[in-house]
């Protein structure tokens, strides 16, 4: 189930010295230590600032502006549902309610058992296929209550 | 005999639907059967409610089997699919299904078709002859041949791509670059991920045309994070075209040097616009640049760069290769050439309709479309994304074409069109457009980044039908602050989507609560 890495601030030092030296490189690491640890730690905002040669709060901002990154380790899985216009026309706030209430979570929520992280999505490119969704980074298309159901179970089982 | 080919697309589209469990059953049935077979994995051909739609190459002609569940792979083999031999789901020569038959196919002429990562493929199939043709002209020559094509910019402003150029072109600089504009972030759009995923080198062969142009060598794709199978499509085809030296220092064996590189984004809705993009590529937050300059003057890291989204780059290849006449000879009043229009949410026949400008938005929606998947009557379609505006059936006979979208106050956008049903709520509708705004708002303009928040408000307001017409006229005052007071389109447009919704549908705005009891 472990699908990240423990912090460490060593192998966040080599992920940030690996892009540093090229221009516009913070996005570029930001990913990298998102996919690495799951989320992005206090202590790396620091260490990357002064790579940066930025300061503490302008990486704040930075980091804060982009709803990519997370603050706070996921779950073990992370559950990405599609809430714009044509996942709508095809009932996903009623799905979205349906996963909020079946996990206990409200958006960008983790469940007590560390198991689930739910986090809202503004279009897949999915929409000929909706309602849309992503589970670990796999797409999921023609969501209805069942199917829904079923991948939620997906994340009991691994 | 031949061995026989099995065309299983690996577009994300067809990957949601299953296609890459359809091909894992594939293989083990051949392996089983112990048949020698050749699968090749291509984009999708834009037929969604058919995917996953799997093809077989009989005698030089392809035979089509959609949708096909693991569930009836067995079945399939039972019946010779592989001769082409009849089944329920065989919907024989794709090109003959009619939704294919009507459109013109000329940026997507490959997509769906060739296997993704096969520059051969690519070749055979008409690839790189817009290039080298390019590299027959003097640079200037390859943009007057743009700018007489008429393309303009599929990304949603619709400015025309070759006068971009040309300034671009005209600007000395020591480094120029072309940045492809890939955050797609309409909801109801998904013509940029298909090309990425399904035909990338046109995606690159277009910029390389673009860079040779202006005299840029090093162009970016920013791709948004929500698509992680284009970005690694993408990535492996730079990887592929660099080995074969279509990229690099001498591209194609000529004295032009041009190399691009990928950048994802990170979930910002507004970096779609130019200059955050740019902002967000140099490594910054995605705030909006006030212009000028204009990003052919001072663009990325200051220096002269053309922006431009996938379909307006991918479309160039085709433009170059053709001609411009023949380009341009397609399509009504200032809207030149195809337009890859997207077909999406609930609507029977979801997928991608490229063809010249001008088809009806009625025909596109109940016919081509066959009407709301759910069975029940169409009331309301957004084209254009999350700033575009509401139609009702009653403006269905408008044509698909920038200036006459623009006349009855809508935008075709990207492209996109949202379907609805008669159970859609239209008040719902405009809180969600001011509710998106205020999630997206970069935050540099007042109108935008508070007034959003207070149109959700007020939207809440009429909804619970209090002092509905003061509040009616107050959400109108907002939108028009909106709309002048806003240095981009997400704040300048978001009234769109609200006022269309107000004037159209004042049924779902007004004594809510009293309707909603009596139904
Ligand atoms: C809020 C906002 C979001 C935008 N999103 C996109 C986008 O996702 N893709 C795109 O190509 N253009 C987008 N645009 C339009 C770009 O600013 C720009 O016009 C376009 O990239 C130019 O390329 P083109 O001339 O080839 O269309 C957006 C504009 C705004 C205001
Ligand atoms: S309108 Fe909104 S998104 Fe655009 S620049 Fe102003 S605050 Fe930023
Ligand atoms: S709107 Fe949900 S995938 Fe596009």
């Amino acid at each position: 189930m472990a699908r990240f890495e423990d912090w460490s601030e060593q192998r966040a030092g080599e992920l940030i010295a690996r892009h540093a030296q090229q221009e516009g490189a913070a996005l570029p690491i930001l990913h990298a230590l998102q996919e690495t640890f799951g989320y992005i730690h206090r202590d790396a905002v620091r260490m990357l600032a002064s790579a940066l040669n930025l300061s503490r709060a302008e990486l704040h901002g930075l980091v804060t502006f982009y709803h990519d990154f997370r603050s706070a380790p996921p779950g073990g899985h992370v559950l990405k549902l599609c809430r714009a216009e044509a996942c709508q026309s095809m009932g996903a706030d009623a799905l979205a309610a349906q996963a909020r209430e079946k996990l206990r979570v409200d958006w960008r929520g983790t469940t007590v058992d560390k198991r689930v992280t739910l986090e809202p999505v503004f279009c897949l490119g999915l929409c000929a296929c909706a309602p849309a969704a992503m589970l670990d980074g796999q797409v999921f298309g023609r969501l209805n209550p069942k199917r829904l159901d079923a991948l939620i179970e997906r994340t009991n089982r691994t | 005999m031949s061995r026989p080919r099995i065309f299983v697309p690996r577009d994300a589209g067809a990957l949601a639907a299953g296609s890459d469990e359809v091909e894992r059953v594939l293989v083990a049935t051949l392996r089983r059967r112990g048949i020698d077979a050749e699968i090749i994995r291509t984009g999708s051909r834009g037929l969604y409610w058919l995917e996953p739609m799997i093809e077989i190459a009989v005698g030089g002609e392809r035979i089509a089997y959609g949708p096909v569940g693991i569930g009836d792979v067995e079945a399939l083999f039972d019946a010779d699919f592989l001769d082409g031999k009849p089944h329920p789901l065989r919907l024989g020569a794709p090109d003959e299904i009619s939704f294919l038959k009507r459109q013109t196919r000329l940026t997507f002429a490959r997509c769906g078709i060739v296997d993704r990562l096969s520059l051969a493929d690519y070749r055979t199939h008409g690839g790189y002859r817009g290039l080298e043709r390019a590299l027959g002209l003097d640079p200037a020559e390859i943009v007057e041949e743009v700018v007489r094509s008429g393309l303009r910019g599929r990304g949603g402003a619709g400015f025309p791509t070759g006068i971009k150029w040309r300034t671009t072109a005209q600007t000395d600089a020591p480094q120029k670059y072309i940045v492809c504009n890939a955050d797609e972030g309409d909801s109801g759009t998904f013509a940029d991920r298909m090309i990425m995923e399904g035909d990338p080198f046109v995606l690159i062969e277009g910029m390389t045309i673009a860079g040779i142009a202006v005299g840029a060598t090093k162009g970016y794709v920013y791709i948004r994070s929500e698509y992680p199978h284009a970005i690694e499509t993408f990535g492996r085809a730079l990887e592929i075209a660099r080995a074969e030296r279509t990229l690099g220092p001498r591209v194609a064996g000529s004295s032009h040097a041009f190399d691009i590189e990928v950048c994802a984004g990170a979930g910002a809705y507004v970096c779609g616009e130019e200059t955050a993009l740019l902002e967000s590529l140099e490594g910054k937050r995605g705030m909006v640049r006030s212009k000028p300059p204009l990003p052919a003057h001072r663009g990325l890291f200051g220096r002269p760069t053309v922006v431009n989204n996938v379909i307006s780059l991918a479309s160039v290849p085709i433009v170059l290769a053709e001609g411009a006449a023949s380009y341009g000879a397609l399509g009504m009043g200032r809207s030149r050439g195809t337009m890859p229009i997207q077909l999406a949410g609930n609507i029977r026949h979801g997928g991608l309709f490229e063809a010249g400008f001008g088809v009806m938005l009625g025909e596109l929606v109940d016919d081509i479309g066959g009407g709301a998947a759910s069975g029940r009557p169409v009331r309301a379609v957004q084209v254009g994304g999350p700033l575009g505006a509401y139609f009702p059936r009653a403006l269905f006979d408008t044509p698909f074409d920038y200036e006459a979208f623009a006349a009855r106050d809508g935008l075709i956008g990207h492209g996109g069109i949202v379907v609805f049903d008669d159970t859609v709520d239209m008040a719902r509708q405009a809180r969600f457009a001011m509710e998106f705004c205020a999630i997206e708002s970069c935050g540099k303009c007042t109108p935008c980044r508070i007034g959003s928040t207070r149109g959700v408000e007020i939207i809440d307001r009429i909804t619970r039908g209090e002092n509905v017409t003061d509040n009616i006229a107050l959400i109108e005052d907002l939108c028009a602050t909106m709309k002048f007071g806003s240095l981009c389109a997400l704040g300048g447009f978001t009234p769109y989507p609200v006022m269309s919704a107000l004037r159209h549908f004042p049924e779902d705005f007004g004594a809510k609560s009293g309707l909603a009891a009596a139904e």
